[in-house]
């Protein structure tokens, strides 16, 4: 394959672009006021299921850094940290998804979904808020109501968006496996 | 929109520009650790003093990061209401005695050590806002890359930041004319449709933008290996490095040593949070 | 001669996902200080053949490889992309993917940075590299901020700081204007002398490099070198015409007049080329034999542009009093620099953004509270890279997308797509994946997407960009279909041949402006015209010169008339 490490290196730099796209200028109205869907997630978890781990949590930590800093605050590391968790549970099931082969039927939607759903659910219900609560002592009841709120939300939106993102995705590869010239 | 728009880098002459990127980089993360760490109001005070003169020092004025004060002190006044509403009595929990100044409704009291709990979280907040800012406003962002491997992180990492930073205007000009192109047949995200439509809709516009970027990446990592990046394994060296000053031997001592006060009074008190109520 | 700096002998290479090798026994020499050039249509092996010598194969796109290749002394196969780098240095077609830096002095010293070298160093090497290209006064911009042609030296002094002997050039017209391509190619020529270098440029666009000096033109075609010789020995020959390549216009033009072409009369430049008394009464009397002009009932307007002004900024103003007419059933250019804001005249028209004055009437109706939805159902816009647009797996899927938001029953939605995927001849694929098509028929999945809303205008950006002249033809015979069928097409375009064989009318932007609104021809004639516009003048006006034609744009007029009728017939070039 490919010198590998320069793909990543490459991968991770423009999977923080785009997840500092869709973070920081799409919003999507969620029907609850003042919160948005974070497209960013769905983008995150699909990297992360063909890019693996590391890349999948650099992508989350510096993708989130940046919409912070574009903010003009010093990053809220407790989520900065719960989304490079985020990239990093997604991108250990990336050899069981296998992307890249181009198969992506139910077995993978379901472990797909399941990997988004750990990940996203640890990361905000527990990693956040521990962090919040450490970091800026934060009152317990605020903290674990917004992460349980962003758990939802995220999963959502990885389940349902990523799934069907790498579907399409994988069908536009499987077909170019046969090169043959008619 | 400039990568230097993105994080609106505000280039002139000042003592805190001259200040190489790695220089405020160490110090904006030690400053941070130092204020996140301490609760206590007067080694908060002491920071807020010198990170407001840093400010000064730049000579940025405040008019030029409006749009960013504007943004963290509404990000600051919710931030408050929810901890209010979620509980009033987090400032009783920390120190341990209950003044009740004005009773609303219900369990809603507003006592001394809930203002004065808020007062030490806005603090924080302000505490840590100007050096952000100049992080972000006085670094050349051209400088970030060079500045992470200076203080250790792999040049790879290093890298992929620069590359996020040089390709979000590209991407998000991309996002722009294929989110046109789809709402010109009927892709709506907004509140005109159902939420699963929405997400369902958002799938039209971030497939073509994900083809093209994983195609980008393809590309960018050709012309990468063309012109030989990863050739050492651990080091390269950096067009716009600048060698360390006395100034940057200077703030990064004070950096440290900001860290050390908030440490040993925390160690000191036996606590983060100073306590005036007992 | 001396040794040759590249060597193929009995060379193949297979790619590991295919099952038959792209290339077949080359075997090639280049001497040191030529300057080459390889052409052939789209999948002939060319751009494979290039990444065999910068190494991207097999190291980068992994395959087998027999026979040997030696560049600059090193064994190619099996020396790794990072040796090859210090002989070879690549200039890659797409302008941003390969400005890595921030900015242009930071992209300049990207190779040195890899290498190490100190950075007192780097700075002198850089600075002298970027005064060499040009590029001197831009060392802290941004790529946002520098044109297509000043990326493109900036690349090439990316490549160049490595002291390489071999510069390689990947399709470098591609994505450029056609003054810039121009001075792309006179910049090649200087950079060639100054730095004594080899010079392999890849291109299908003949007519173009051949501005500049070229010794030899290797033709590619299924994996095989089929000729290798003087660009005057093979402009001479039909080999080009054959294999899908397009001959510089003034040399079609000279033998449709019936003018033997001979080596002798060097033909492969319009200055160089060397005419007897005998061949230039030929040309006139070809020219002679056009059929009368005849004039066209002028038909109603469709869309009227009035006093049209937009700026994306309050300071600066991207369009400014801009009024025109097209009327029903026209097919019309528009051309003139980047950033001359042609693009966002198209975004105004179809209601993208919002213009600060003037107005749009669409058959006399003013659209100008219409919302981008309804403007879409009269109105198509086709972007220039398909893979933009394309948003569905299935050809049906992705045709049906607009259509399927309209209210219509799902019966209604059927018959109304399967309508435009005949029309758009794609009803035999409606079940196949859009992954499985060729770029032309990408770009017909996408114009059908448009077309089944009904437009009775379809806005076009680039519709040809990069493309062989095979799928140029595809593309552009199926738009006049279109367009004979009623739908009133308007394109955006750097392509001064598809503007000339395709659009009687030419819209002419620079800064801001319409600047002219004139015939196609004419535009092209008009060298004042061309220098304002960024555009480059069409050989033919040179030879109707030379042949004391007058007025040069009747000659034009004569040669896209005719070479209509030959092409129609299955001519030399096919259809």
């Amino acid at each position: 394959m490919k010198n590998s490490s320069i793909k990543t290196v490459v991968a991770i730099g423009i999977g923080a672009a785009l997840f500092f796209v869709l973070g920081r200028f799409v919003a999507i109205p969620s029907g609850i006021p003042n919160t948005n869907i974070s497209l960013q997630y769905a983008i995150l978890g699909m990297l992360a299921a063909l890019y693996g781990p590391v890349a999948g949590g650099l992508n989350g930590f510096i993708g989130h850094t940046l919409i912070d800093l574009s903010w003009g605050g010093s990053p809220w590391w407790s989520w900065v940290i719960a989304s490079a968790f985020v990239g990093v549970v997604v991108g250990l099931f990336a050899k069981k998804l296998n992307v890249s082969e181009g198969t992506f039927g139910k077995k993978e939607i379901i472990t797909f979904a399941i990997a988004n759903v750990v990940a996203n659910v640890i990361a905000w219900i527990g990693i956040a808020p521990a962090l919040d609560v450490l970091i800026y002592a934060e009152p317990y009841s605020k903290v674990i109501a917004q992460g349980a709120m962003a758990a939802v939300a995220n999963s959502l939106t990885a389940v349902i968006v990523g799934a069907l993102l790498l579907v399409a995705y994988t069908k536009t590869i499987a077909k170019q496996g046969s090169l043959d010239k008619e | 929109m400039a990568a230097h728009t993105v994080l609106n880098y505000l280039p002139r002459k000042s003592v805190v520009h001259e200040l190489t990127g790695a220089t405020k980089l160490a110090f904006f993360l030690l400053f941070t650790f130092a204020s996140m760490i301490t609760y206590d109001t007067r080694v908060l005070v002491l920071l807020m003093a010198v990170s407001f003169s840093a400010f000064r020092l730049s000579r940025i004025r405040l008019r030029e990061v409006r749009f960013m004060l504007v943004f963290m002190l509404v990000f600051l006044l919710l931030n408050n209401f929810f901890i209010f509403l979620f509980n009033p009595d987090q400032g009783t929990e920390i120190y341990g005695t209950r003044h009740v100044l004005v009773h609303l409704f219900w369990r809603y009291d507003v006592t001394a050590e809930q203002l004065f709990y808020m007062l030490n979280i806005s603090l924080k907040y302000f505490v840590a806002l100007p050096v952000a800012i100049l992080f972000i406003s006085a670094t050349n962002p051209s400088e970030f890359a060079a500045s992470l491997n200076r203080i250790g992180i792999s040049y790879r990492v290093g890298y992929s930041v620069s590359i996020a930073l040089r390709y979000i205007p590209d991407i998000q000009r991309d996002y722009h004319n294929i989110s046109q192109a789809q709402q010109a047949r009927g892709v709506e995200l907004g509140k005109k449709e159902k939420l699963l439509a929405r997400l369902k809709n958002s799938v039209n516009i971030l497939m073509p933008l994900i083809i093209s970027s994983l195609s980008r990446i393809d590309t960018i990592s050709n012309a990468m290996e063309l012109r030989g990046f990863g050739k050492d394994k651990r080091k390269r060296t950096w067009y716009v490095q600048r060698p360390f000053k006395r100034n940057d031997w200077l703030a990064i001592a004070l950096g440290a040593l900001l860290l050390a006060v908030s440490l040993a009074t925390t160690l000191w008190n036996g606590s983060r949070f100073y306590n005036p109520f007992r | 001669m001396s040794e040759p700096i590249i060597s193929f002998k009995n060379f193949s290479f297979q790619y590991r996902a295919q099952k038959k090798p792209t290339l077949h026994d080359i075997n090639l020499d280049i001497y040191p200080g030529e300057r080459v050039l390889i052409v052939g249509p789209s999948g002939s092996g060319k751009s494979t053949l290039a990444s065999c010598i910068n190494g991207l194969i097999p190291f980068g796109y992994p395959g087998k490889c027999e026979g040997s290749l030696t560049v600059d002394g090193v064994d190619a196969p099996h020396a790794g992309i990072f040796e090859l780098s210090r002989h070879v240095g690549t200039v890659l077609q797409d302008p941003d993917g390969q400005f890595i830096g921030l900015t242009v002095a930071e992209d300049i010293a990207f190779a040195l940075e890899n290498d190490c070298t100190p950075q007192k160093e780097m700075h002198v090497i850089t600075a002298r590299v970027a005064e060499m290209v040009g590029v001197e006064n831009h060392l802290d911009y941004a790529p946002h901020e520098l044109s297509g042609g000043q990326k493109q030296r900036v690349s090439l002094a990316g490549v160049m700081v490595d002291n390489v002997k071999i510069l390689l050039f990947d399709e470098p017209l591609a994505n450029l204007d056609p003054a810039t391509g121009k001075q792309a190619i006179e910049l090649i020529d200087e950079i060639q002398q100054k730095s004594d270098t080899t010079v392999l440029i890849i291109e299908h666009r003949l007519e173009d490099v051949l501005w500049r000096r070229v010794d030899r033109i290797v033709l590619v075609n299924e994996g095989r070198i089929l000729a290798d010789m003087r660009p005057d020995e093979l402009l001479s020959g039909k080999l080009l015409a054959e294999n899908g390549i397009r001959e510089p216009l003034y040399v079609t033009a000279l033998r449709y007049a019936g003018v033997a072409i001979t080596p002798e009369k060097r033909p492969s430049h319009v200055d160089s080329l060397a005419l007897e008394e005998k061949d230039v009464q030929r040309v006139r009397e070809w020219y002679s034999q056009r059929a009368p002009e005849t004039d066209k009932p002028d038909k109603p307007p469709l869309l009227e542009v009035e006093n049209l002004c937009f700026g994306y900024t309050k300071e600066r103003r991207t369009l400014e009093n801009v009024s025109f007419a097209i009327r029903k059933g026209e097919m019309v250019s528009i051309v003139g620099r980047n950033g001359a804001g042609k693009s966002t005249l198209s975004k105004l028209i179809c209601g993208f953004e919002t213009p600060d004055s003037g107005t749009l009437r669409l058959e006399g109706r003013d659209i100008g509270g219409d919302s981008i939805r309804e403007r879409a159902s009269r109105i198509g816009y086709v972007m220039q890279n398909p893979n933009q647009m394309i948003s569905k797996t299935m050809i049906f899927d992705e045709v049906a997308l607009g259509v399927s938001r309209m209210g219509l029953s799902q019966e209604e939605v059927t018959a109304r797509v399967e309508d435009t995927l005949r029309v758009c001849g794609l009803y035999p694929f409606r079940n196949w994946p859009i992954s499985a098509l060729s770029f032309g028929q990408k770009k017909r999945v996408t114009i059908a997407s448009v077309l089944v809303m009904g437009p009775e205008l379809i806005i076009l950006d680039e519709p040809t960009a990069g493309q062989d002249f095979k799928r140029y033809t595809e593309i552009m015979e199926f738009l006049r279909e279109l367009n004979a069928k009623g739908v009133t097409v308007l394109m955006i375009t750097h392509d001064m041949h598809l503007m000339l064989e395709y659009t009687p009318r030419a819209l002419v932007f620079s800064e801001g402006r319409l600047i002219a609104d004139q015939s196609a021809a004419s535009v092209l004639c008009d060298p004042e015209l061309i220098a304002r516009a960024a555009l480059k003048e069409t050989s033919l006006f040179t030879l109707a010169n030379r042949c004391g034609i007058a007025p040069p744009e009747r000659f034009v007029e004569r040669f896209i008339e005719y070479d209509r009728e030959v092409r129609s017939h299955g001519g030399p070039y096919g259809a």
